[in-house]
């Protein structure tokens, strides 16, 4: 596509910068936390650190299991159209132009 | 000035659609929402209407806080439901649409179990017609299971309801809870429509087979009655904190590896519903109001959600995740509102879902239940990577998929712009909804802790999604049906059912062949001897007889003299 418009992430400065403000972020509320003090009520909240870490690692973890799950139940594209069962007994020999007397 | 009941006026407004064309019918569709909430508001507070029908006290009208807010609520939705299908030219989607959001307001302003039961049928029979409107064979066969499992919905819940009027002797729709096996009967038909675990395949089986239109009505009601029936029937259940902690668990593993991009929003509805039942088994006055928050501010950026994907179904004609990418190069639009519907959706401080999730996490909390509230903030984070990134990036960034298609229609951007401000607005000024709700609770979301707990949360959650794209582990969107529960009645009853069928065409068969064989048998030796030739079938002469007759009486004679 030579010479269309160019748009906003098609620069991958762009996208960089996305992602730079991103770590920002993370780092900045992680920082926060030595600043704030947080109220807690949940026994493991008072852990340094508790949100990003439950945060990320719970992620990982959904991707991979979600991963291993889709190979145990992926099926072709088509698998609810195919017709696999054998046609009805008295049916098929009716499609197939048979008397079925 | 005259009130009606809530419903009353969408009927009527379906008849005049179905009566009018063009202009008129746009003026009667946009005037009904409007006209629906300036009666609600005109409805007295305390509005009944009750009948006797065959010694039943039946009452088809009750207002309270909880019908009332609710009621607004189905206002809304249909109003930008309406706004959002204005340029479609199809009379059955509009009539069935009001009759369906007509049928909603019916159930949640019901008082009595009967009326609540024929809402519920009637939404069944009005709704399916959304997923019907699309015309494609898909659409077809989706939408005779999603029948048949809303009927079945509405048989238990009959049964139910009659067993619990010989029980107590009542039909009124108060508590119900689980002492008496009507209970449970009620339980599993609300669940049906709640989408509980198991039962809740036929959501992300029919929904985005619907229209792009029909799914942004389908996403507001059915469901949302559920809970609301829920939280006025089973407060306080407990076994419905672990079903609900289940149900906002174990979509979003379906929607990580979903490509239909409005099928992973069909498993994240289960989701939120998870946070709502959650709410509603732990059942102190702050979960509840949680739970009807939650509902509230589901409806709005749900549909939002549906109204953006939607927008590009009907723009691109695709909706799987691995044909789109890149749409926001020439729909920006359309990409900045699905972001706040995703940012809604994800529980961002500012935004909607943020001020009613919150509610029902705080309220698992005080109620000491702490592996449950573990399993919610997982969902949440969950939410957000699959709703909240996932959507917004396969759709609209990712890789340039090279379609080049503008935003959609104006009226369907009005739509999602009146979504997108109460998004935000019900995020910022939380204190207006806060005042609707059921029970007077104060809550404020806002707090330091609360803000940067959930910012860290979400900020961390994107790392991660960062993270795995870069590692290469985020796994791909592929042109595949991934197996749910809706396999068990798709193919395996099928496959199961088969032997038996072909057991009983087999006993069938030998038996008719047993009767034919009779018939022909009976047929032979009929045609033996009456046929040509045949023994019966012989003439004979009348000297035949007397010779016989002769014969005989000599017989006789020579017998009697001997």
């Amino acid at each position: 596509m030579a010479g269309e418009k160019r748009y906003l992430f098609d620069n991958p400065r762009n996208v960089r910068r996305i992602l730079w403000a991103l770590y920002a972020a993370c780092i900045l509320t992680l920082s926060l936390e030595l600043v704030v003090h947080r109220h807690t009520e949940h026994p493991w909240e008072w852990l340094p650190g508790f949100y990003p870490a439950y945060g990320f690692i719970g992620c990982v973890v959904l991707v991979l299991v979600a991963k291993w799950m889709r190979k145990i139940i992926i099926r072709p594209e088509d698998y609810y159209q195919q017709r696999d069962l054998p046609p009805w007994p008295d049916n098929g020999a009716a499609r197939r132009g048979e008397d079925s007397q | 000035m005259i009130t009606l009941p809530p419903f009353a006026l969408f009927f009527a407004a379906a008849l005049a659609v179905a009566l009018t064309r063009g202009l008129p019918r746009n003026l009667v569709l946009l005037a009904t929402p409007a006209l629906g909430a300036l009666n609600l508001w005109l409805l007295p507070a305390d509005a009944a209407w009750s009948l006797q029908l065959l010694g039943m006290d039946l009452e088809p009208l009750r207002i309270d806080r909880m019908s009332t807010l609710f009621g607004y609520l189905f206002h809304i939705a249909a109003l930008i439901g309406i706004v959002y299908a204005l340029h479609v030219r199809d009379t059955l989607q509009q009539v069935s649409a009001l009759l369906y959001a007509g049928s909603a307001l019916g159930a949640v302003f019901a008082g009595d179990l009967l009326s609540f039961f024929l809402f519920w049928e009637a939404m069944a029979v009005t709704s399916v017609f959304l997923v019907w409107a699309r015309r494609s064979p898909a659409a077809y066969s989706a939408g005779v299971r999603y029948l048949v499992i809303q009927v079945i919905s509405g048989l238990l819940l009959l049964v139910g309801l009659m067993l619990h009027w010989r029980a107590t002797g009542s039909l009124a729709f108060e508590y119900i809870g689980t002492e008496g096996g009507y209970g449970w009967l009620i339980l599993v038909a609300l669940g049906l429509k709640a989408a509980f675990p198991l039962l809740h395949s036929w959501l992300v089986d029919a929904y985005p087979e619907a229209t792009p239109t029909g799914t942004v009505f389908l996403s507001a009601f059915t469901t949302k009655v559920a809970i609301y029936a829920l939280a006025r029937g089973f407060p306080g259940t407990e076994w419905l904190v672990y079903v609900g902690a289940t149900m906002a668990c174990f979509p979003i593993f379906f929607a990580v590896v979903e490509n239909d991009l409005r099928r992973v929003l069909a498993y994240s509805l289960v989701n939120q519903l998870g946070f709502m039942v959650v709410g509603i088994g732990i059942g102190s006055q702050l979960a509840i109001n949680g739970a009807v928050a939650h509902a509230f501010t589901d409806v709005i950026f749900k549909g939002l959600l549906f109204m953006s994907m939607g927008a590009v179904l009907h723009m691109t004609g695709r909706i799987n995740g691995s044909e789109l990418g890149g749409l926001y190069k020439t729909m920006p639009r359309t990409a900045v509102l699905c972001i706040v519907g995703a940012a809604s959706i994800s529980a961002f401080p500012l935004f909607s879902g943020f001020v009613s999730k919150s509610m029902i996490m705080s309220a698992a909390l005080k109620e000491h239940y702490n592996g449950i509230w573990l399993v919610l903030l997982f969902a949440s984070a969950g939410v957000f990577h699959h709703a909240g990134i996932k959507i917004p990036y396969f759709a609209f960034f990712a890789h340039d998929s090279g379609i080049r298609v503008s935003d959609p229609p104006l009226n369907m951007q009005l739509a999602m712009l009146i979504a997108a401000t109460l998004c935000i607005g019900i995020g910022v000024f939380p204190g207006v909804l806060y005042s609707a709700l059921p029970f007077d609770v104060a809550y404020t979301p806002y707090d330091v802790t609360h803000v940067l707990t959930q910012l860290q949360l979400l900020l961390f959650s994107a790392l991660a999604f960062v993270w795995l794209n870069k590692q290469g582990l985020y796994p791909p969107e592929l042109n595949a049906v991934h197996l749910d529960v809706d396999w068990s009645y798709r193919r395996l009853l099928p496959r199961l059912a088969q032997p038996v069928f072909r057991g009983v065409a087999r006993a069938d068969r030998g038996l008719r062949q047993l009767g034919r064989g009779a018939v022909a048998g009976t047929v032979f030796l009929a045609r033996q001897l009456h046929g040509p030739g045949g023994v019966l079938s012989r003439q004979a002469g009348t000297g035949t007889m007397v010779t016989w007759v002769v014969l005989l009486l000599a017989i006789y004679l020579l017998l009697s003299f001997s």
